[in-house]
């Protein structure tokens, strides 16, 4: 019991709770700002529209704990969607393979990134703009600049949009299955980071790369795993977004990258490397969310919500900062 | 070790190396800095690459191209730099890369089991430190046996120490050396590196000198004197460079600091430097003293204090306020700090004068820059094919001389070097020191940071050493030896443990 409250009250345990208090202030404002606001349809609507950005924001974290940063993330998303439509709506294949493939599709990207990163020396900004750059190419040829849609496999949208959990509980309305695939892999990703070789290792690279190497890692082989692994999320994200939208979106995905990274920073993960958590980028992708749900709910129009998305990002990092140096 | 070369670009690190180490023996590598005894370290324990010659482990001849590989045949080292993950705690440190996993789910770290053995490795070490503390809250020294727990924990056969005394008080060298012992009784081999040949009566059975990148020879400690180890390390090439001139009585006071503070990093400075002075700063890495240069030199934020130039208070926020007030500093770090290396003599020279330079429109006035740079080269007798040429292809005491060049055209009187000689051979240091007595002949004054004793004690009128912050004293030349130096750079405020 003591040690628990000691992990509490530590500096990390203080930022999450400082975090989770800023979210709280958020809603609460929100709330009594409208009345529209607070309602299970419109907290639901918010988890909804986190799942996609948020999936993004978990992998890239193992990525940017690291010390280095990815880019591609928005586009490989697109091209795992196309991915899947071409393997179930082009080749009719079964669903499960298409999802199997649309996942694979981004750990392949990911892969690669890693390979060239680790093996190629290049530095992760430009090899991952390369792949970004490559990804919206390839994913705009695929498909013919047109998108696939998933007429044939109605079960499909049932992925991201089918209700169980309505289902087992009829009171509960509709409550869709992309938040339940989120919780399930930030539950999977808290346990990679916190719990597995794979996490401990992406802190040693990030606090510092030379003394990882000196103490016998395979820095190269970890840094193309983790990138994999990061690839995987987005290949996940890629899938849940066609699913969501019954359809793979050529044209949608650039742009995503920045969002997920704005919430891994929100989140208090370090783009200098060695720090960083789950709990805080699932925060940070809420926060994003509910700030955008929240203005346009109050009808502000969508071209001022970036500018106040871009504001906060700025903020909270700076914020974070202050609060570090008065540490020392 | 036989035969063993290593060359980096521009430089042939090794020629010709030889080492040898016997079971259950504490063999010291000596040699100045640079004299190749770290590279030939890492290629041993796999983190540099041999360019040729053969390595025999247990009569065997190996091949060792990684960390990993040398950890598992029991070749372990403790770093001189630091080599530890400050995010990490000291468990996770010591057991990366091999880390147990959990009996009933064996993807999951079991970090009970490590807190548990580090636990045990630190009793061993008699260091009252929690496994599950991060080490970036560790002090240097105990981090440093942090490094040699680490190296325990590897059942290795053969240790090797990097100057590990370097940042250890005199309790805490007692206690390494009779780990030491205890080690070697076990049959372990001990290569132990340090810079203070004294030591080496107490610990060492043999040393063996290197310079230059080569083997010079090896001797048993008993039959050896230090003044037979120094003279083999130096070679003919003996420099005893002294400081040339005094300080004038009644000499005006240039720069003074009164309660200098910056959080944890500098408590309380206090100190004056007067004209044509050489004021050595002497003190164990992570001492404060770069950190004092930077502060007096605006490159970082006080909370507290004043700074006097010429006995007027002045106030400098950033290194402009300091350049204006005639304070030049000298980075360690000339490449990162110091220097542009891309650009040319003429351009790094000139840069912070820009402004003497300019003609209408914002040209630059080149012939001048040119007349100006040349003078320079040739005052200080800077070592260059022409003004045109980069500095990055310039040797390091020439580099040095750079910096020095562009704070002089920038009618800075007072000048502070850090570690001006790290890195730089024999010969470019004694242009260094010839240099430093020009400028104090001319009446500039210099606080002089370095980590050599003899270097401090050979050239500074008074010495100021710093322990944790703290000015722990200020000796005058004639007082200062090289024990009571180490005497106060280890007067820790509190030997208070860190504990959460």
């Amino acid at each position: 019991m003591v040690n628990k409250l000691s992990t509490i009250f530590s500096k990390s345990g203080l930022r999450q709770i400082l975090m989770f208090a800023s979210l709280f202030l958020l809603f609460t404002f929100f709330s009594i700002a409208s009345p529209n606001f607070l309602t299970y349809e419109n907290v639901v609507a918010i988890l909804l529209a986190t799942c996609v950005n948020g999936l993004l924001a978990l992998g890239v974290t193992f990525v940017i704990i690291t010390g280095g940063i990815d880019l591609s993330i928005g586009t490989v998303m697109t091209i795992s969607s196309v991915m899947s439509g071409v393997f179930i709506s082009f080749w009719k294949l079964p669903v499960f393979i298409g999802v199997l493939g649309g996942i694979l599709t981004g750990t392949l990207a990911g892969f690669i990134n890693g390979f060239v990163i680790s093996k190629m020396k290049l530095p992760p900004f430009i090899a991952t703009l390369g792949m970004m750059m490559i990804a919206k190419g390839l994913a705009l040829v695929i498909s013919g600049c047109k998108p696939i849609y998933f007429m044939d496999a109605p079960i499909f949208n049932k992925i991201a949009m089918g209700s169980i959990i309505g289902k087992i509980i009829p009171g509960i309305g509709e409550f869709p299955n992309a938040i339940l695939w989120f919780i399930l892999f930030i539950i999977i990703a808290n346990i990679l980071l916190n719990r597995t070789a794979l996490g401990r290792y992406t802190f040693a690279i990030g606090s510092n790369e030379d003394a990882a190497r000196l103490s016998g890692l395979n820095v190269d082989k970890w840094k193309i795993i983790i990138y994999s692994l990061c690839g995987t999320f987005v290949g996940i994200a890629g899938v849940i977004m066609a699913s969501r939208l019954n359809s793979a979106q050529p044209a949608l995905g650039q742009g995503y990258e920045l969002d997920a990274i704005a919430a891994v920073v929100i989140g208090g993960t370090s783009l200098r490397g060695g720090e960083g958590s789950i709990i805080g980028t699932v925060i940070g992708a809420l926060i994003m969310s509910t700030l955008t749900n929240g203005l346009r709910i109050l009808s502000v129009p969508q071209e001022w919500q970036i500018v106040v998305s871009g504001i906060i990002v700025i903020g909270a990092v700076y914020l974070d900062m202050m609060r570090r140096s008065r540490e020392i | 070790m036989e035969n063993i070369n290593k060359s980096f670009p521009g430089v042939q690190a090794l020629k010709n190396a030889y080492f040898e180490l016997k079971r259950g023996e504490v063999h010291a590598l000596v040699g100045e800095n640079g004299a190749g005894k770290s590279t030939l370290m890492k290629i041993l324990v796999g983190a540099y690459r041999k360019d040729s010659g053969r390595i025999v482990y247990k009569g065997k001849e190996v091949d060792i191209p990684n960390p990993r590989v040398a950890q598992e045949m029991g070749i372990s080292m403790v770093f001189q730099e630091l080599n530890l993950m400050p995010h990490l705690t000291v468990a996770q440190n010591i057991f990366i890369g091999r880390e147990p996993k959990k009996k009933n789910i064996p993807i999951f770290l079991d970090d009970d089991e490590i807190n548990k053995r580090t636990k045990e490795l630190l009793d061993m070490l008699h260091l009252k430190v929690d496994p599950k503390v991060k080490v970036s809250e560790l002090t240097v020294g105990k981090q440093q046996m942090v490094e040699i727990a680490k190296a325990l924990s590897f059942n290795s056969e053969v240790i090797i120490f990097d100057e590990p005394t370097a940042a250890l008080s005199e309790a805490e060298t007692e206690e390494l050396f009779s780990i030491i012992r205890k080690l070697k009784s076990q049959g372990i081999g001990i290569i132990y590196i340090s810079h203070r040949l004294e030591e080496l009566k107490q610990i060492a059975d043999r040393v063996t000198v290197m310079r230059d990148g080569q083997y010079i020879g090896t001797e048993n400690i008993e039959n050896v004197t230090i003044d037979k180890i120094i003279s083999m390390m130096v070679g003919r090439e003996i420099y005893e460079t002294l400081r040339e001139k005094e300080v004038e009585e009644g000499a005006e006071i240039v720069l003074a600091v009164r309660n200098l503070r910056r959080g944890k990093i500098l408590k309380n400075i206090n100190f004056e430097l007067r004209k044509g002075e050489i004021l050595g700063f002497a003190g164990l890495i992570g001492a404060g003293r770069t950190e004092l240069a930077r502060a007096i030199f605006g490159a970082d934020p006080i909370n507290s204090g004043e700074i006097y130039v010429k006995s007027k208070k002045v106030n400098i926020k950033n290194p402009w306020d300091a350049i204006k007030h005639g304070i030049g500093y000298l980075s360690e770090d000339r490449k990162r700090y110091g220097l542009m290396p891309n650009l040319d003599v003429k351009t790094n020279i000139i840069l912070p004068s820009m402004s003497e330079f300019l003609k209408a429109l914002g040209f630059v006035d080149d012939k001048k820059a040119e007349k100006v740079s040349n003078e320079y080269v040739q005052r200080l007798k800077i070592r260059t094919p022409s003004i045109r040429q980069k500095v990055m292809n310039l040797s390091g005491g020439n580099q040095q001389k750079v910096v020095v060049a562009k704070w002089l055209l920038r009618n800075c009187d007072i000048l502070i070097f850090d570690e001006p000689t790290r890195g730089i051979d024999v010969g470019a240091k004694n242009e260094i020191y010839k240099l430093i007595n020009e400028l104090i002949k001319e009446g500039k004054s210099i606080i002089m940071i370095s980590s050599e004793l003899p270097e401090i004690l050979r050239m500074s009128h008074r010495i100021a050493v710093m322990c944790e912050g703290r000015i722990t004293g200020i000796l005058n030349s004639e007082e200062a030896t090289e024990e009571k130096i180490l005497k106060y750079a280890t007067m820790y405020e509190d030997q208070k443990e860190v504990l959460i």
